[in-house]
């Protein structure tokens, strides 16, 4: 999911949809191979790399609430330090889309499908990997979970800011080039600024999904093997598995506390200093404010004391690489070698695609047959259904409390920043309160464990909602109160058109987000009481807990398949729709 | 100072460019362009939007590279470059620099160092009146503020020729006047340390109260087809009755067309036949300029120069209505006049079926697009045709955005005149009216 920056609180996907088509190409087929026989290909390597998982030794975790604030760091730093990772992969990776041809013809569709790949699919394999990287220390399983975080942080990013180098103004661009700007300095002075409120928007959506992860890798099990990070996710894994309902509720609490905190201390003010970053020449009406930011800016001492935050910058542009004076002519192929070496570029994608099904085909052949891939299906249907009729049924539920919520500025104002503090809110450390009402009821799981899959993504339908209600202009509103208009005629002319572009969008991260969670959702545990539902989630959790490589590979390949295409089929061309038909501007 | 050096600050000989693919059918936007600029002159490209004459600014600053020919600065040594500079139509600043930072950029580029920078750019920033500014950010800005900045940037890594694109276009008309005035004052006290000017324009008036040459563009393919020279004195006065004559003799040379095409209509726009990249010309304002050049005082003949002002109107706003009405034969072009067609006159007394009966007549008539989706509509029983179709008929003979520009144009007209329908959401040309 890629959000732009220009609509502030609910921001509009826009780089996944711009790649004109509803069906699959050919791109995305050769992206999507490639992508699955590497993963596989890593996993084995790291396989027979590896020791045994059982002698992992690691600091075990204990319910002592003094250790909670360091549980908490801990945690916290795992979320910064895939950050970092993200913004490095991100600039690299991106970069290189937007200025070689080549290579953006393989990065771009290989961004968009893993943007929709179930990530906590991911994590036997990458557990795997890096225990076999650092065998015996607790750095590769360190390295796992803050890869399970980068994986569900970096493709957005990524995606934004290739999307905003492509988008550079001819006119800044011109000045750069008449002024004869290195490489780095067009960087610093042009791309990065010009990405920046993109970028931004986006690590908050990447960090918000974030915390989800990482409470989900902190405590991960593979095969016979669990291994327990220091970090809330452990602390709370601990709890359930000792039953210990105050320790959850607890570890619920500091949660609350450390998002509260980041988001106060650390992203609004970001997000008020990334506004002068926005390209546009006149200053706009709402700026995001921030009091933290505010404070800084006034109080002498506490500018002081921030001021280092801002010498990287200041070097950043002080630097400058002395890049050796070579002609670097750009060399001029005739159209005839131009056009052999994209066959040549063309034929070695080929080529890599048929080694790729082949090896795929060896892999899984080995330990799956054909059925297999039935049952996986059949069971991808079952959790297509719970998510088509969760978000119905959370669309019920929030459009309207939004358009509500929306029309009125005071409330707006007040119950944005919540639904957006609850997106953030990692849902899966809720879920031990759902699961222990369903165990003293003995509801059915297959119905009553579904709710857990919205449970923390519903929040983006209802931010959007919120977003587009306000966005409405009072114009509209004037005169649709002139005429008259009630009712359902004033729901079907004004307001659902009005938030439908900013719906959409909340219901694609909210479908996305389901889909992933459902493999956390699906097969809880509470105690020695496992409750399951019938879904690819819980059978992509079970082959992960069995430690059955196989059955995850086909697992995740199958969830990515429905993710694609339900996004193909249903959300393009809803956004599509709302682009060309909504618009209000 | 001793010797004057008589070689040309710059030499631009037979540039040609082709806009698209290489071999493939392009668009020429330069066709064999010469230009020599010479020491203490300011010289305007003066020309129609689309004429290629931002182009060639632009091949000159370096940016683009010409399919073919040379541009060379005589002047210049490997001791004591020729240095170029540009102003842009947008004034292309940094958002998120400050005034000073946006100004300090070119010589940041340069390696200057950090003192020397800051004075060299205060003493810009002083220069173009923008003291106090110093560390506003753009957005903070008026129009011509921003634009001072755009000119003090440009002044500040010493340039030998100043290259200015439009740079009074986006400014409202008192703002540009000033801008230009405080310009010229620094220019003739030769306070600016640039040994000529070189920019391009739409405005024939700017032109002439600018430049001491002015070379005129014509479109499709951009070529020179005049020169003349201004010789007179500064400070000019528009009202005087020299320069009110030269802005005239511009005009009747801008509309002024090869004869071989004007029979077909052909020449007006690029292109011809169905392959005619037609401009967006909103029939109400065909309608208004048909209703102002038949009501007093012009009696349905006017000259340009004179509805251009009772309009308040630029040239480069005039000229595509005029012309669309020329191509639909309800307007005759000649000498820097407009003239009524006899139709044109119905058109204004009838009321608003019959002025959509004349327009659609005109309109299938006259448009060789328009007449050929209709004739296809009249053919099929089912009188559908996908919008789809015409327009990759259209991206044969042009680009993407003007066969764009071109349907969107046509569709505008149609359902003006009622001459066939479109519907949006199927892509869909269709015969019947939504009724």
């Amino acid at each position: 999911m890629v959000f732009l920056s220009g609509d502030r609180p609910g921001s509009r996907p826009l780089a996944r949809f711009l790649r004109v088509g509803v069906a699959p190409s050919w791109a995305d087929l050769i992206a999507f191979l490639l992508l699955a026989a590497t993963a596989v290909l890593i996993v084995r390597g790291a396989g027979e790399m590896s020791e045994p998982l059982s002698r992992l030794r690691t600091t075990p975790v204990t319910l002592d609430v003094a250790r909670l604030p360091e549980y908490a760091l801990l945690t916290t730093l795992r979320m910064f330090a895939a950050l970092g990772a993200s913004l490095l992969f991100t600039f690299t990776v991106a970069t290189l889309a937007a200025k070689n041809r080549k290579a953006e013809l393989l990065i771009v569709p290989a961004l968009d499908i893993l943007q929709s790949v179930p990530i906590l699919g991911f994590l036997t394999f990458t557990v795997t990997f890096f225990m076999g990287l650092f065998p015996g220390r607790q750095l590769g399983v360190e390295c796992a979970a803050i890869f399970a975080i980068f994986t569900s942080q970096a493709w957005n990013m990524a995606f934004s800011f290739y999307q905003s180098l492509r988008t550079i103004p001819n006119d800044l661009d011109e000045v750069s080039r008449q002024f004869g700007f290195s490489p780095w300095r067009r960087f610093v002075r042009l791309e990065l600024p010009f990405a920046t409120p993109g970028l931004v928007w986006n690590v908050m959506m990447s960090m918000s999904g974030g915390w989800f992860f990482v409470v989900a890798s902190e405590a991960i099990t593979v095969g016979n093997t669990t291994i327990a990070l220091p970090g809330i996710g452990s602390w709370l894994a601990l709890a359930i598995e000792r039953q210990d309902m105050k320790a959850v509720a607890i570890g619920v609490g500091a949660m609350a506390v450390v998002i509260l905190l980041y988001d106060q201390l650390v992203f609004r003010p970001f997000v008020a200093w990334a506004d002068k970053f926005r390209f546009e020449q006149t200053a706009s009406q709402d700026r995001p404010g921030s009091w933290v930011y505010d404070l800084v800016r006034r109080v002498r001492w506490l500018r002081l004391a921030v001021a280092p935050l801002g010498w990287p910058a200041r070097a950043m542009t002080a630097i400058d690489w002395p890049i050796p004076r070579l002609a670097l002519q750009p060399v001029r192929l005739g159209p005839q070698t131009s056009r052999v070496i994209d066959g040549l570029w063309i034929a070695v994608l080929a080529a890599a695609s048929v080694a790729a099904v082949w090896f795929l085909w060896t892999f899984l052949a080995r330990t799956l047959n054909l059925q297999d891939a039935f049952v996986a299906f059949g069971y991808g249907l079952a959790t297509l259904v719970r998510v088509v009729v969760l978000i119905a049924l959370t669309s019920l539920i929030w459009v309207p409390i939004g358009v509500w919520i929306g029309l009125r500025p005071a409330w707006a104002e007040r119950l944005q920043p919540i639904a957006q503090f609850l997106a953030a809110f990692p849902a899966n450390v809720l879920f031990p309160f759902v699961v222990v009402v369903i165990v003293a009821l003995h509801a059915d799981p297959n119905v009553w464990l579904s709710p857990l899959m919205v449970l923390g993504t519903q929040w983006y339908i209802l931010f959007n909602v919120i977003a587009g209600a306000s966005a409405i202009p009072s114009d509209l509103k004037e005169a649709a109160g002139i005429f008259g208009m009630r009712g359902w005629q004033w729901w079907r002319q004004v307001a659902l058109p009005g938030i439908f572009p900013y719906y959409v969008t909340g219901a694609i991260t909210a479908s996305g987000g389901s889909w992933n969670a459902s493999i956390v959702a699906e097969a809880v545990t509470w105690g020695d009481k496992h409750l399951e539902a019938v879904g690819l989630g819980s059978y992509i959790a079970k082959a992960t807990a069995a430690g059955d490589y196989g059955r995850v590979a086909l697992g995740v390949a199958v969830m990515s398949i429905f993710v694609i295409a339900f996004n193909r089929m249903l959300w393009r061309p809803m956004y599509r729709f709302a682009e060309r038909r909504l618009r209000l501007d | 100072m001793a010797a004057i050096d008589d070689r040309h600050l710059l030499d631009v000989k037979n540039v040609r460019h082709l806009y698209g693919k290489p071999g493939g059918g392009g668009q020429l936007v330069l066709d064999d362009v010469d230009l020599t600029l010479f020491d203490n002159e300011i010289v305007g490209l003066l020309g129609r939007s689309g004429s290629g004459k931002s182009t060639l600014l632009r091949s000159i600053a370096g940016l683009i590279q010409p399919t073919a020919g040379e541009i060379s600065f005589p002047r210049g040594d490997a001791a004591s470059p020729t240095r170029v500079s540009m102003v842009f139509q947008s004034f292309a600043l940094f958002p998120w620099l400050t005034v000073q930072e946006n100004v300090e950029v070119g010589l940041e580029a340069k390696r200057v160092s950090p003192e020397i920078r800051r004075s060299r750019a205060l003493a810009a920033i002083d220069l173009i009146g923008l003291d106090g500014f110093e560390n506003a950010y753009p957005k903070e800005l008026s129009g011509g503020m921003r634009q001072r900045v755009g000119l003090a940037r440009a002044l500040v890594v010493d340039p030998t020729i100043l290259l200015m694109d439009e740079p009074f276009s986006a400014l409202d008309v008192l703002t540009a006047e000033t801008l230009r005035t405080d310009l010229l004052d620094l220019w003739c006290e030769g306070r600016m340390g640039i040994q000529s000017i070189l920019m391009v324009t739409h405005n024939i008036e700017e032109a002439v109260l600018m430049c001491d040459r002015i070379l005129v563009f014509s479109s499709n393919p951009g070529r020179i087809v005049a020169e003349i020279k201004v010789d007179l004195p500064q400070p000019r006065n528009r009202q005087n009755p020299a320069f009110r004559k030269m802005v005239d003799d511009i005009y009747a040379r801008m509309t002024q067309r090869n004869p071989a095409d004007e029979r077909k209509g052909d020449g007006l726009f690029p292109g011809m036949g169905i392959g005619m990249v037609l401009p967006q010309v909103s029939t109400n304002v065909m309608a208004g300029l048909m209703e102002t050049v038949s009501g007093g005082p012009f009696d349905g003949k006017a000259h340009l120069p004179d509805l251009a002002e009772a309009l308040q109107y630029e040239a480069d706003e005039l000229f595509p209505i005029a012309e669309t009405l020329q191509l639909l034969r309800l307007a005759e072009l000649e000498g820097g006049d407009i003239k009524l067609t006899q139709d044109a006159q119905r058109y204004v007394a009838a009321d608003v079926d019959t002025r959509k009966q004349i327009f659609a007549q005109h309109l299938i008539a006259y448009v060789p697009l328009a007449g050929h989706i209709r004739r296809v509509l009249d053919e099929r029983t089912s009188h559908k045709a996908p919008a789809g179709r015409f327009r990759d008929e259209l991206e044969d003979l042009m680009s993407e955005e003007d066969a764009d520009q071109t349907l969107k144009g046509v569709i505008t007209w149609a359902r003006y005149a009622e001459a066939f329908a479109y519907d949006e959401s199927a892509d869909l040309f269709t015969l019947d009216d939504p009724s």
